[in-house]
């Protein structure tokens, strides 16, 4: 059994002419959580979006390189849509769709075919379990989704990605838009997913990743430099730029 | 201090002279309005849509015909417009989103909304109404769809627009394809902004004459034959206005005040519209 | 894991038609321009190649009967009225825009600037009506005997005013024009004076200036080409405009100087004698008009476009 989920072999990425990932080499490991921190504009979030190939939305844009999933490349991968709902994703401000809870939640279950109401409702109430919503929902679930305040809309993007089931959740700055209440239950809520999924997730707060992530990756001008457990990441960072970044000197 | 003084006179006059044009503007508004309110209003009554033309000079009839006619036109010219300027103003907000292609079409149809409409009469007529050896309501309302299918498409470019790109990118990453993203999650979003694109776009060729004067023509009989002329109310106000009777004129008053009551509310209401759903939720 | 995959080979497909229907009803618009200017061409052909370019454009003989048309009359009121209606517009929406913007009061502003855009949703026909049976009248009864006792009684310029004040006439047709282009430029002077950065206009009122003086030199030159190109998009709106002025302008091919004689505009020629046109080269001529027509609307709204885009980018 191999114990990493994800593996980035030499990945160049490049926005038209522009290239703005270098030579990443990083293995993922399942069950943990995996920060990627860096000043705006590391390419951070540019090597987020390459494991649910977000970038093919645009045109010019142009992989090299490859990220072994179950030893299949995704970049290789012809449908991308399957792919997706392997490696779910959730956004820096809320996306809940203008339908019900229940529906937001039960809208990737249904894409996959499934029409069995009380299959549905299981896997949403589920879903909304796992992603700790579900006590402030369960009696308005045919309410329309924008009632809820910014930290819920958070945790039913969530709940909507963990309804699939995926492999791997990507977050790409997920608590950027929300008060800190809001902010550290997101934390546990991502600390206590582990468990049934993997996760990467984008952070601009350094803070956050000691917090929640097992492993951190420092990102700088589009390269991957240091890449190691939390611990000792934020303890003793080996390279100069990292220290220099999680001590505050620049970015 | 008389220089400031002068100064400030100047400055004073130059407001008041603005003022007045406003004044002047509303002025105009009002004046038509009152006018329309005072001689049509006051001569609406109920024959006016329930009886049938009667022949020039005598006296009674109404506009049913017109009314119809109108209705049917108008109805079909939707029928043709709304879905091609919606689906059109998908591609160009949508699949065609910062190709060059989409950027042209969308610039064309800006144009396009103001090419005049008689002159949008005259290719109908070339297109429809001379191959098809006679003049029809079908020929009517193609011109009225032509006319109102680029507003509908930048009403509708512009509405789907405003819904925020990391919705579709949420759909996406779920696996969504397109068009579910756009059918399930784009267009209920937009969904108010697209009704009132509709109530522009119906508001915008409700009350043209000149496209209809040489396609759908006129019919002094009630007529609900697609293949034939067919009387509307904007062309029979037309006529009627012209005409040499009095009481033309006082029905051709009440028709105008009908149909520009119409299209008032309607511009009114989708205004209403944009300013609830726009104002509230950002 | 067989059926998801030809579930989203459906997805693919539905994809695709989504795609090619969009894309079809999309390429509507650019393929309707084109055809307009093909049918139109198409259709006076036959005019074109008897009379010409410049003739046609030049002469002002419309005759039915000989089988011999020129265009220069209505040519000719179709250039008087748009160029008279935006003398009369222009101030007046400008001025407007500028008591939007700068004068009135927050609370009334969006009230007055909604009432000045109902201008543009009464249909052109209530305008010619009401022109013919209300503002027809005044004229002829009070404005246009005013006129000829004033301006008419100087030398040269009197010339504008001669003749019998009978209301239906190039003066009425402007000044119902100028009425409903006034939206029309209202709201792009209005749109292009609020992209003048507030700081600068603070800063003008920071050196002393008075209301009038920060408008006449801050906003007004800041905005410059906007304020140009909803003057032009008014001419673009007036030129092809109907039913507004078939009421109040006649229709008779004649190249008048006075303002107070009867004339005809393309689209008013149109109107009028379309269904009439008894002979090939009648039909045609009129459809050389329309091409006309079509053409000049088209450049003077692109030209308009552009200036109207070129400020939103300023800003």
């Amino acid at each position: 059994m191999d114990e990493y989920i994800l593996k980035v072999k030499k990945l160049n990425f490049y926005y038209g002419k522009k290239q703005v990932l270098f030579d990443i080499d990083m293995n993922i490991e399942k069950n943990c959580v995996t920060a990627l921190i860096g000043p705006s504009g590391c390419g951070k979030t540019t090597f987020l979006r390459c494991f649910n190939r977000m970038h093919d939305l645009y045109k010019g844009n142009r992989y090299e390189g490859e990220i072994l999933y179950n030893n299949t490349d995704i970049l290789k991968i012809k449908d991308s849509i399957k792919l997706r709902s392997k490696i779910g994703m959730v956004f820096q401000s809320p996306t809940p769709f203008p339908m019900s809870i229940f529906d937001n939640v039960a809208y990737g279950l249904r894409l996959k075919g499934i029409k069995n109401r009380a299959e549905l409702s299981d896997r949403v109430e589920d879903a909304l379990i796992k992603a700790a919503l579900w006590e402030e929902v369960k009696d308005r679930l045919s309410a329309s989704s924008s009632g809820l305040s910014g930290g819920q809309q958070q945790r039913l993007v969530i709940a909507r990605a963990l309804a699939v089931e995926p492999d791997i959740l990507l977050f790409d700055e997920p608590t950027s838009a929300l008060d800190p209440i809001a902010t550290s239950k997101i934390e546990e809520l991502m600390i206590a997913l582990k468990k049934i999924t993997t996760i990467i997730v984008v952070t601009h707060n350094m803070q956050q990743a000691a917090r929640v992530s097992d492993f951190t990756a420092f990102f700088y001008l589009g390269r991957l430099i240091e890449f190691n457990k939390t611990e000792e990441f934020f303890t003793r960072p080996k390279s100069k730029q990292t220290e220099d970044y999680i001590t505050g000197k620049f970015g | 201090m008389d220089n400031l003084k002068k100064r400030e006179l100047v400055s004073k006059i130059f407001i008041f002279i603005s003022t007045f044009t406003a004044i002047l503007g509303l002025f105009w508004l009002v004046f038509i309005l009152s006018d329309l309110l005072i001689k049509g209003a006051a001569s609406i009554n109920w024959s006016l849509f329930v009886d049938d033309f009667v022949p020039p000079g005598l006296p009674g009839g109404g506009m049913k015909p017109a009314f119809i006619g109108q209705l049917i036109i108008v109805s079909i010219a939707v029928l043709i417009g709304i879905p091609i300027g919606l689906l059109g103003g998908t591609y160009i907000a949508e699949y065609g989103r910062n190709s060059k292609s989409a950027k042209f079409i969308s610039m064309l149809s800006d144009l396009a909304t103001s090419i005049p409409s008689i002159v949008v009469g005259t290719f109908v007529y070339a297109v429809v109404v001379k191959p098809m050896g006679h003049f029809s309501a079908l020929a009517g309302s193609f011109a009225l769809a032509i006319i109102m299918i680029p507003v509908m498409l930048k009403t509708t470019e512009n509405m789907l627009k405003l819904v925020p790109w990391n919705l579709r990118e949420a759909a996406f990453a779920l696996g969504t394809p397109y068009y579910k993203v756009i059918f399930q999650i784009v267009y209920k979003s937009a969904l108010t902004g697209l009704l009132t694109g509709t109530i522009l776009s119906i508001a915008r060729i409700a009350g043209e004459t000149a496209p209809l004067l040489f396609t759908s023509l006129n019919n002094s009989f009630l007529s609900c034959n697609l293949t034939q002329p067919m009387a509307s109310l904007t062309v029979t106000i037309y006529r009627y206005a012209m005409g040499p009777y009095d009481n033309w004129h006082t029905m051709a008053w009440a028709a105008s005040f009908v149909i520009t009551a119409f299209i008032l509310i309607l511009t009114i209401i989708s205004r209403i519209l944009v300013k609830w759903r726009y104002s509230k939720n950002g | 894991m067989k059926k998801e995959g030809t579930k989203s080979n459906s997805f693919e497909l539905k994809n695709k038609i989504t795609l090619f229907v969009t894309m079809f009803a999309a390429y509507f618009v650019p393929v309707l321009i084109l055809s307009i200017l093909v049918s139109l061409s198409f259709e006076s052909a036959d005019a074109f190649n008897k009379f010409g370019f410049f003739r046609f454009i030049t002469t002002s003989t419309w005759d039915p009967v000989k089988q011999i048309f020129g265009g220069a009359a209505p040519i000719y009121g179709t250039v008087v009225t748009t160029v008279l209606s935006l003398i009369f517009a222009a101030p007046v929406s400008i001025g407007i825009a500028i008591f939007i913007t700068q004068i009135c009061p927050k609370k009334i502003k969006g009230i007055i600037s909604g009432a000045i855009e109902l201008l543009a949703s009464i249909p052109s026909i209530i305008y010619g009506m009401w022109g013919l049976f209300v503002l027809a009248p005044i004229m002829s009864n009070y404005i246009e005997p005013f006129l000829q006792k004033t301006i008419g009684k100087l030398p040269l310029v009197g010339i504008i005013f001669k003749g019998t004040p009978i209301g239906i006439d190039l003066l009425t047709a402007s000044l119902i024009l100028s009425i409903m282009i006034i939206p029309f430029i209202t709201s792009v002077a209005r749109d292009s004076f609020e992209l003048v950065p507030d700081n600068l206009i603070e800063s003008a009122y920071g050196i002393g200036s008075t209301k009038w003086e920060v408008i006449k030199n801050i906003v007004l030159p800041y905005s410059k080409t906007g304020m140009y190109g909803g003057m032009i998009l008014g001419i673009g709106r007036a030129i092809g405009e109907t039913m507004a002025v078939a009421f109040v302008l006649g229709n008779k091919h004649e190249i008048v100087l006075s303002l107070l004689g009867a004339s005809s505009t393309i689209p008013v020629t149109l109107a009028n004698e379309f269904t009439e046109a008894d002979s090939k080269i009648y039909m045609s001529s009129l459809f050389y008009l329309a091409l006309i027509l079509f053409v000049s609307s088209f450049v003077i709204l692109a030209i308009a476009k552009y200036m109207i885009l070129r400020t939103n980018k300023n800003g």
